[in-house]
């Protein structure tokens, strides 16, 4: 019994495909990046037409200390996949703890701002486009943030029972590839934001 | 018909006895709990064939109040709701969960896998879009209850703001729209991903990109495509949901906002897609043609190309739907330029068909007969789509008639014959029976003189300035008979479905016997039983050439000789 | 099995039929149909057009009698020799051939095309022309002319152009509400209404007459009765009803009463009517109403009867319009009327 064709010139295909959980995480990464794209085009869309109210120039302030505690997160997360990769748990846990508390840090930070923006410059969703547009695209950003620091807790927590292994170093991965876009896409917002749009 | 098989199904039973199956709650609970691709495929199937019976009834209405001028067989705000609702469903409820099921249940099989990349993912996203269908349709019980229609959506399938926005729709209706495709298109986020996953992850050994069907390509494609054109749509959706219910402004016009980002962002998501609902009709006419030619597809890699092509092409041309809005002489010119050359790649793929029936055996079976009327139908809808992208031309016919009846034209008369043709052709793997060739014929014929009498007339209404939306018309204009035909024209072809539904359900206790491959094809789903087994394939298959059985069929003759 | 020529006929005979009916239907003035231009960029729009169906009726003619040709000859016979027809994957020249010719074809339709979209949108603006805003509301039309001080509603009058004295009519649109698109197809191709945004478009109508169109972009229950009327005038015509327009409303003692009726029972919050103490912009301009031939943008002829059941409930006609039923008595409702009358 056999399969498919028997009379092909006989040498072992070499037969290697990406891995899927790989893949399927890029897709859904770009998915969500055409999400981001239209919110970010909204926003610079915006820029400079509200018709009243308080100006990016007027009221925000650059997040310098949380932009780079979300940097460092994915350079944290990076060390973490080499650990968990070459099986030094104890290394993988730490690092993990270190990616969780830098992307921690960086909420704490937003939600201050936000508590700044709100009740000393009443700035809401409401208040002019670039309210709307702002707490939208930064709003969404974060939403991310909090499921992605969701997945690293989850992971952080079994390995403190010592669930965790080398053999689920490719699903680690994936949850790495999603914090790293969750970075990639804070760069972007951070520029059109903060940089460009004061 | 060929009676060759081979021996990977020959061990296989063909159907356990009534009591092996458990009683009818343990078989519907199967059903309910299942991942099985295969299940899953004919669960997206039926669903969306239930929405093709409400929407289609839903169009009957609408043509029985434009017969003729001033009618009252719908009233203003009841008409309002079913041409939004028509639309709505026809688009994401029918067109997008059949190809999606056909990919489901096909696309594996195809490349000779066991299931899709992640089962789970694949039931959850089916329930998503289910789920998302249901809420859009409870909006009937909502505000005024069935009386009125409800408080279905009645801002048409594009629901352009401000119209949307909370000043111009108090009511719930516009965010059951919102809600309900937001669900559904998570739904489909999930399935594209699934898809992409298994075809790039999950081939058997020897397939490669190059030697895959063109079918599970352009569904390769498509789902790459949906990625970045039900995002953008969501994006939008959810900006409405903000200025709906946070006071957010994204398209208050008071607040400076902008009815035309709205328009932009919704034709971003727009355009693209059609090319989502229309490649996988090229994708299952690739398979069908070449069998009933008895040919290999003429142009392989020229196939592969043009679709590859059509995905990127497609992005750039949303705005041929916004000639009208005021944007400068040079984004109009552009737009036309981008949306012509778009008809190239797509116009290519006719001569393929027409290359590979030249020098065949041409067998009319049903299933080939609904590829030949696609064959002519695209033809022409694809003309009334360069007619259309003649910016200055469109200026007259936007929003008229003339474009309904194109895009019913590719539609009904591109995707809907193709979803017919497929069918037609699959059914007898998925039940291991054929369905019944003379109601076939029955089927086709009257569907293709109602769809003709329909949409070939109503092209004649939008040169005579009838626009579209319009719940009813003045008498003095001249469209009155014409009208009266069109409406004849979708009475004939509700018949028809009608017939093919008694075929469809009738056939699963009464069709012939199929076996594994009645057709005589050469693709991978066709070496296994007819219904497959749950893990497909008792071994999985090792191929060499784009056509597996054609060597197996022919091994003085392969593939694989001749391939480039 | 005989199909290929079946499957022709079916749509050439239709489409036969629906031409020889639609000529006829050509005869009568009433069609706002696109195949009778009158004005120049209606004109170019048509000729375009007939270059544009030559084009695609030609590859139609070939492509088509190709695959009617195909499934003739090749159709399955018993007299086939048995195993498979030669199998053809495919040929380069055959394929090059038939992407380049494509291409060649869309060049020349887009530089055909590219110079009509110039000609019309980037016209030069004549030095007669008629200036009008056309503010798109749910669901009228409210014409202004800032030269001249008029501004009316629903029925759009403009002056004829002829070689003499060649005029041309420049619109600005823009919106008060949700999106609407203005559309008189003897006239030009359609412009849309946007909040927040002015359009333009221009016309210069050639034959004298009256035009009709329709809103064109879906903007709410009664988008349907959003009629448009364009009377096209010769000069005297177009002077004429300019100077009726420019006069203030007509004071007439024996419609006093209901005067005093509309200006008591809130009619005044939402009308104007030039000349009296009613300065509302929320409904249409009723100054000169009964020169208008149709009440409520279209949806019914312009008589007494029809205006006093307008005005007791407006659903009769137009269900979903945003004027209330006024909630007038009888009595109340024929002083009004009667003072409306006197407003031509």
């Amino acid at each position: 019994m056999s399969s498919v064709p028997i009379n092909h010139p006989g040498h072992t295909i070499e037969w290697h495909l990406p891995s899927k959980r790989r893949v399927g995480m890029s897709a859904l990464i770009t998915g969500e990046s055409a999400i981001f794209t239209i919110f970010v085009a909204a926003y610079v869309f915006y820029m400079g037409k509200s018709l009243t109210g308080p100006t990016p120039q007027q009221i925000l302030e650059v997040p310098i200390v949380g932009t780079i505690c979300l940097l460092l997160s994915s350079l944290a997360i990076y060390r973490a996949e080499k650990a968990i990769e070459e099986e030094r748990m104890a290394s993988f846990t730490l690092w993990l703890a270190a990616t969780i508390t830098l992307g921690a840090v960086f909420l704490i930070e937003t939600t201050l701002e936000w508590k700044k923006l709100i009740y000393q410059d009443g700035l809401t969703i409401s208040t002019n486009l670039f309210g709307t547009t702002f707490y939208s695209l930064v709003g969404l950003h974060a939403t991310h943030v909090v499921v992605g620091l969701f997945l690293l807790s989850a992971t952080f927590v079994f390995s403190l029972f010592g669930w965790v292994d080398s053999r689920q170093s490719e699903r680690f991965g994936v949850i790495a590839l999603y914090w790293h876009f969750v970075d990639a896409v804070w760069i972007v917002v951070f520029t059109v934001v903060y940089l460009i749009g004061r | 018909m060929s009676n060759y098989s081979l021996s990977v199904s020959a061990t296989i039973e063909p159907s356990a006895t009534a009591s092996e199956l458990g009683t009818f709650l343990e078989r519907l609970h199967g059903w309910v709990v299942t991942v099985d691709h295969k299940r899953l495929g004919i669960l997206y199937i039926l669903y969306s064939t239930f929405f093709l019976l409400i929407a289609g009834a839903e169009a009957l209405l609408i043509r029985l109040q434009l017969a003729y001028p001033h009618n009252h067989v719908l009233s203003a705000q009841v008409y309002n709701r079913f041409f939004t609702m028509h639309g709505t469903t026809m688009v994401f409820l029918v067109g997008m969960p059949f190809l999606f099921g056909f990919a489901n249940y096909i696309v594996p099989l195809q490349i000779g896998a066991r299931d899709m990349a992640f089962p789970r993912l694949n039931a959850f996203s089916f329930w998503l879009t289910a789920f998302g269908g249901l809420l859009l349709y409870y909006s009937f019980l909502g505000g005024a209850g069935l009386y009125g229609v409800g408080n279905a959506p009645d801002v048409g399938w594009f629901a352009y703001a401000p119209l949307t926005e909370r000043s111009f729709s108090p009511g719930h209706a516009t965010d059951y729209w919102a809600l309900a495709l937001i669900v559904s298109g998570f739904g489909t986020l999930g399935t594209a991903i699934n898809i992409i996953a298994t075809v790039i992850s999950m081939r058997c050994k020897g397939m490669t990109l190059m030697r895959m069907p063109l079918f599970t390509w352009l569904l390769l494609i498509v789902s790459m495509l949906t990625l970045v054109t039900i995002t953008p749509l969501t994006a939008a959706q959810f900006m409405l949901l903000i200025d709906r219910y946070l006071g957010g402004h994204f398209f208050d016009t008071q607040a400076g906002g902008s009815s035309l980002i709205w328009i932009h962002f919704f034709w971003i998501f727009g355009h693209p897609e059609v090319y989502v609902l229309v490649l996988p009709a090229f994708a299952i006419a690739n398979e069908i043609i070449p069998v009933f030619s008895r040919k290999a597809i003429f142009g392989y890699p020229a196939m592969v190309s043009a679709s590859v092509a059509i995905m990127f092409v497609s992005l750039g041309v949303w705005a041929h739907h916004m000639f009208t809005v005021g944007m400068t002489s040079v984004s109009n010119a552009f737009f036309t330029l981008s949306t012509m050359m778009v008809g190239v790649p797509t116009g290519i793929k006719i001569f393929n068909w027409i290359a590979t029936l030249w020098g065949g055996r041409i067998r009319f079976t049903t299933p080939m007969l609904f590829c030949i009327g696609f064959l002519f139908q695209f033809l022409i809808s694809g003309l009334t789509g360069i007619m259309l992208s003649v910016s200055p031309w469109d200026w007259q016919l936007h929003n008229s008639y003339f474009v309904i009846a194109h895009f019913h034209y590719v539609l009904v008369g591109a995707i809907v014959f193709c979803i017919f043709a497929a069918i037609y052709y699959w059914y007898p793997k998925a039940t291991g029976r054929l369905m019944d060739e003379t109601l076939g014929r029955w089927h086709f014929w009257l569907f293709v003189i109602g769809f003709h009498i329909t949409f070939d007339t109503m092209h004649f209404l939008g040169l005579l300035g009838m626009p579209r939306s319009i719940y009813t018309y003045q008498p003095d204009r001249g469209w009155n008979l014409l009208n009266l035909v069109v409406s004849i024209g979708g009475l004939i072809q509700g018949i028809a479905v009608l017939i093919f539904a008694y075929n469809f359900i009738v056939s699963y206790w009464r069709g012939k016997v199929a076996g594994d491959d009645p057709w005589d094809a050469w693709t991978l789903e066709w070496a296994t039983s007819s219904p497959p087994p749950v893990y497909n394939f008792e071994e999985l298959p090792e191929v060499h050439s784009r056509r597996p059985l054609w060597d197996l069929k022919h091994p003085d003759d392969p593939d694989w000789e001749y391939e480039s | 099995m005989q199909m290929a020529p079946t499957r022709l006929l079916i749509p050439i005979g239709g489409a036969t039929a629906c031409l020889l009916r639609t000529t006829t239907l050509l005869a009568q003035d009433r069609i706002p149909t696109t195949l009778a231009p009158v004005s120049t960029p209606a004109h170019l729009i048509f000729d375009l057009s007939i270059f544009v169906v030559a084009i695609t009726g030609g590859i139609f003619l070939v492509v088509g009698g190709l695959l009617a040709i195909t499934l003739l000859r090749f159709r399955a016979r018993k007299t086939d020799p048995a195993g498979e027809p030669a199998q053809i994957y495919g040929s380069t020249q055959i394929e090059l051939a038939w992407t380049v010719i494509p291409i060649l074809i869309v060049v020349v339709l887009f530089l055909a095309t590219s110079r009509i979209i110039f000609a019309i949108q980037d016209a030069p603006r004549p030095k007669a022309a008629l200036d009008v805003s056309v503010i798109g509301h749910q669901f009228w039309w409210e014409f202004r002319y800032p030269k001249y001080g008029v501004v009316t509603a629903n029925e759009l009058h403009i002056p004829v152009s002829s070689d003499s004295e060649p005029e041309a009519t420049f619109l600005k649109l823009t919106s008060a509400d949700v999106n609407h698109s203005f559309w008189v197809p003897q006239l030009a191709g359609k412009t849309d209404l946007i909040a927040n945004r002015v359009n333009s478009t221009w016309m210069d109508p050639q034959k004298p007459g009256l035009y009709l169109g329709q809103c064109a972009q879906f903007c709410g229950s009664q988008h349907a009765l959003m009629l448009l009327r364009v009377y096209v005038d010769t000069p005297d015509q177009f002077a004429a009803w300019i100077k009726n327009q420019q006069q203030p409303a007509r004071q007439d003692s024996e419609a006093a009463t209901g005067r005093r009726v509309f200006e008591t029972q809130a009619c005044m919050n939402c009308h104007t009517i030039f000349g009296t103490a009613a300065t509302g912009r929320f409904g249409p301009d009723l100054t000169h109403l009964m020169s208008r031939t149709t009440l409520a943008s279209g949806a019914m002829d312009n008589t007494p009867a029809n205006l006093r059941e307008w005005i007791k409930s407006p659903d009769t006609f137009k269900r979903g319009a945003l004027m209330p039923a006024m909630q007038l008595s009888d009595k109340q409702l024929d002083e009004v009327t009667a003072y409306l009358e006197t407003l031509k």
